[in-house]
């Protein structure tokens, strides 16, 4: 057994005690009122959008509850997973989307049309589908170079072929200089659902293992400095790839041990852990020894002010996993190319539902919330 | 990481823990003020209060930069954004901070070109590449951050930029704490001292507080090491019957402070015969302001500031949070009118802040997770 694997054991005892006094101190039945009013419904009150409406945190999550969901309602939107799941006379479908406006539009290791094709297979990867057809919607700026167009168009077609995905339909829009910033993709997918599992942010049980596919937190930071506005340069490149090989492995290896794939993209690891808590109704508790982090990045984000946990990656995906099936999910992850740095990194328990908490390598504890504001704009 | 790795070490602070168990007189309680919101942060961020016998509580001071802008300052900026031609830039926490009417980020989504920036240095070169636009910096923050404001006005200066303004909102950390010392309503043992501020300018104006109040002070670190070994070492003057400044930041802090830091805002600079706090009201010689000879840098000379005055909003208790009165979750709108995606105050709003770092680490049943999360 791996250090790793043991680092979130104390965890797992954790979580089984159910303390709460009989008797809740002031401080308590304040906290209990925040909590009531935290599973409020939620309302925006902004009158106009703001960057953190597209930040990936709160913001984002009220948007999308109070005006999409409420205007779209129906029950295969509801679960808000990362794709819907369509069930067709030939079989099971995923079917998702997903809009790229990175900026720098190149950057080490990658650009916004790998990542536009990356983005959607994942999504797919995530349902646990195996992807088959992309569309392709392009928002250009007028005057934007027509060889950098090509470019992004020959990188989305190495994207494609490495994923196994045709790219059969789009539409390009062309709006005058200043409208758009140079060069916008918005990607939709379908997928063949083969296998009998249900992957669910809700299907997360006490006990249950919280593992990560590798080190994160490298295209957030490798965009973020590719933009030049910080001076500070590092050795680092972004992770974008398409994870369906990876989460198709994790899948034949731990069956319906799998509770959930999430690539952590918008909003890092920490937003997937809380929408897993929220949905499943249980608490997540990570170990920050347990983290894989480069020191790289994490020295960029400690300039920063940004907390690791919360930073994208196109490359990484969060899987929580039945006790019984870690070791073989750990093994299968790291059988592949994508999953060599695969680590538990928390595990799911009872108490408090809802939260996320994060054992300090300081030997404390603190709660991993939902994000309010951008530190990072414009990442994906 | 190195520099940081070893002042988050966990097993170190586990024995730090013991000493300072150890060195609590039985049956004594001690109430510490941290002053600096950046210690606030990192007391929650690490958990360290799990390192902390019962008999000690931390009071979270004023010291965040963001935390003390009054509503009417915030208008006055955005008044400001909202003249032809001008792009604000500000630092990234500020964003967010309620006005009388709206956020800078507010302003910005109705069309005021409000930019964030890292440093004072960035704010100038946004003045550099956009020479028809007047670029206005709002510059906030205690001695820590005044120099490099200074030192950009000099800069601007010498490259002859002539659309760059300073719309300046510099405190004074001394000030700051002769209010709270003043305070008829706090109970404080001692303080853990300022650190960054303390770079700029040294020990020896914390002596007062020693000296003619009794109650010692240890400038501290912001690893969350520095600010156990603080803990300890106040601890250790009372154990000692001693009441000083000590200096445990003494890697970063020189006593004297810096001189050069000091001369080049003296420079630049002239301290306001007072100035209004964010729930601390009026204070004297809390600020600086341009000198008349830097009025052409000055965007309250250039632009003809409103001077607005908004009062605090009434459920607000910012005040006697910033005064460590009372904790963060005993304000009563605290976490349900008042949470980060709708702050009513400013201490929900930076991460420095008491009540944001309250929320956003330490918003959990201690009683019910502390045994539940031993290792």
């Amino acid at each position: 057994m791996s250090p790793h694997e043991t680092t979130a054991g104390w965890a797992e005892e954790a979580v089984r005690e159910h303390a709460g006094s009989p008797h809740p101190s002031r401080e308590e039945q304040v906290l209990e009122r925040i909590a009531r009013a935290r599973a409020r419904k939620p309302r925006i009150r902004e009158e106009r959008i703001t960057l953190s409406h597209g930040a990936g945190g709160k913001a984002t999550h009220t948007l999308i509850e109070a005006v999409f969901l409420e205007a779209f309602r129906n029950p295969l939107l509801e679960p808000l997973e990362d794709g819907a799941s369509l069930v067709t006379a030939a079989g099971r479908l995923a079917f998702t989307t997903d809009s790229f406006v990175v900026s720098p539009l190149f950057f080490p290791g990658g650009d916004i049309g790998d990542l536009a094709v990356n983005g959607t297979v994942n999504d797919l990867a995530m349902c646990g589908a195996r992807p088959l057809y992309l569309s392709a919607g392009f928002i250009l700026e007028e005057g934007f170079p027509v060889a950098d167009l090509q470019r992004i168009a020959a990188s989305m077609a190495r994207a494609a072929e490495a994923a196994g995905v045709q790219i059969v339909t789009g539409d390009t829009k062309v709006v005058q200089r200043g409208k758009a910033d140079g060069c916008y993709v918005t990607t939709a997918g379908v997928g063949m659902l083969e296998r009998d599992v249900v992957l669910s942010a809700a299907a997360a049980r006490p006990g249950d293992a919280v593992l990560v596919s590798g080190p994160i937190g490298d295209h957030g930071i490798t965009v973020m400095l590719a933009r030049g506005e910080l001076d500070i340069s590092a050795d680092v490149v972004s992770d974008t790839a398409s994870l369906h090989g990876i989460a198709a492995d994790l899948l034949d290896a731990a069956g319906d041990g799998v509770r959930l794939l999430r690539d952590a993209t918008r909003g890092g690891v920490a937003t997937i852990c809380n929408e897993v808590a929220v949905a499943s109704g249980v608490a997540v508790v990570l170990e920050e020894k347990a983290l894989p982090v480069r020191p790289v990045v994490n020295g960029a984000a400690e300039l920063l002010g940004i907390d690791p946990l919360y930073v994208a990656c196109e490359g990484r995906f969060v899987a929580v996993v039945a006790p019984e099936q870690v070791a073989a999910a750990l093994a299968a992850l790291r059988a592949h190319p994508l999953g060599e740095g695969a680590v538990r990194i928390g595990t799911v328990g009872e108490d408090p539902p809802g939260l996320v908490l994060l054992r300090t390598a300081f030997g404390g504890t603190r709660i991993v919330d939902l994000l309010v504001g951008d530190p990072l704009p414009r990442i994906c | 990481m190195r520099y940081v790795d070893e002042y988050r070490d966990g097993d170190k602070a586990r024995a730090l823990a013991t000493a300072i168990a150890a060195s609590c007189e039985p049956g004594r309680r001690y109430s510490f003020m941290e002053i600096c919101g950046g210690h606030t942060h990192t007391i929650y961020k690490h958990g360290l209060e799990d390192h902390l016998p019962e008999a000690i509580t931390l009071v979270h001071g004023p010291g965040c930069p963001v935390c003390v802008i009054p509503m009417g300052r915030v208008d006055d900026a955005i008044a400001l954004a909202e003249q032809p031609d001008v792009i604000l830039t500000s630092f990234g926490d500020m964003l967010r901070v309620p006005g009388g009417r709206g956020s800078f980020l507010d302003s910005k989504a109705a069309g005021a070109d409000i930019r964030m920036v890292y440093s004072p240095l960035d704010a100038l070169k946004v003045a550099r590449n956009n020479p028809e636009k007047r670029v206005v910096f709002m510059a906030i923050g205690f001695e820590t951050t005044t120099p490099s404001t200074a030192m950009t006005i000099l800069r601007a200066e010498a490259e002859g930029i002539e659309n760059f303004s300073v719309f300046c909102n510099h405190v004074r950390v001394v000030p700051a704490i002769t209010a709270i010392l003043d305070s008829p309503d706090l109970r404080l043992d001692g303080f853990v001292g300022p650190g960054h501020v303390s770079t700029v300018i040294g020990c020896e104006p914390y002596e007062f507080i020693a000296r003619d109040h009794g109650m010692p002070l240890v400038c501290s670190g912001f690893e969350p090491l520095d600010i156990l070994s603080s803990i300890h070492g106040l601890l250790q003057q009372f154990a000692d019957g001693r009441c000083e400044v000590e200096n445990e930041y003494a890697r970063v802090v020189p006593w004297a402070g810096n001189p050069k830091a000091l001369a080049v805002i003296d420079e630049v600079m002239e301290v306001r015969e007072t100035f209004e706090w964010r729930g601390l009201g009026w204070i004297p010689d809390s600020a600086m302001r341009l000198r008349p000879e830097y009025a052409r840098f000055d965007a309250e000379q250039i632009f003809g500031v409103p001077g607005v005055r908004v009062a605090d909003p009434p459920a607000c208790q910012c005040g006697e949070v910033l005064r460590g009165a009372i904790k963060p979750w005993e304000c009563k709108v605290f976490g349900t009118a008042c949470t980060p995606e709708t702050p009513i105050g400013t201490c929900m709003v930076s991460s420095e802040g008491a009540c944001a770092a309250y929320y956003n680490f330490g918003r959990f049943s201690r009683s019910r997770v502390k045994e539940a999360t031993a290792p």
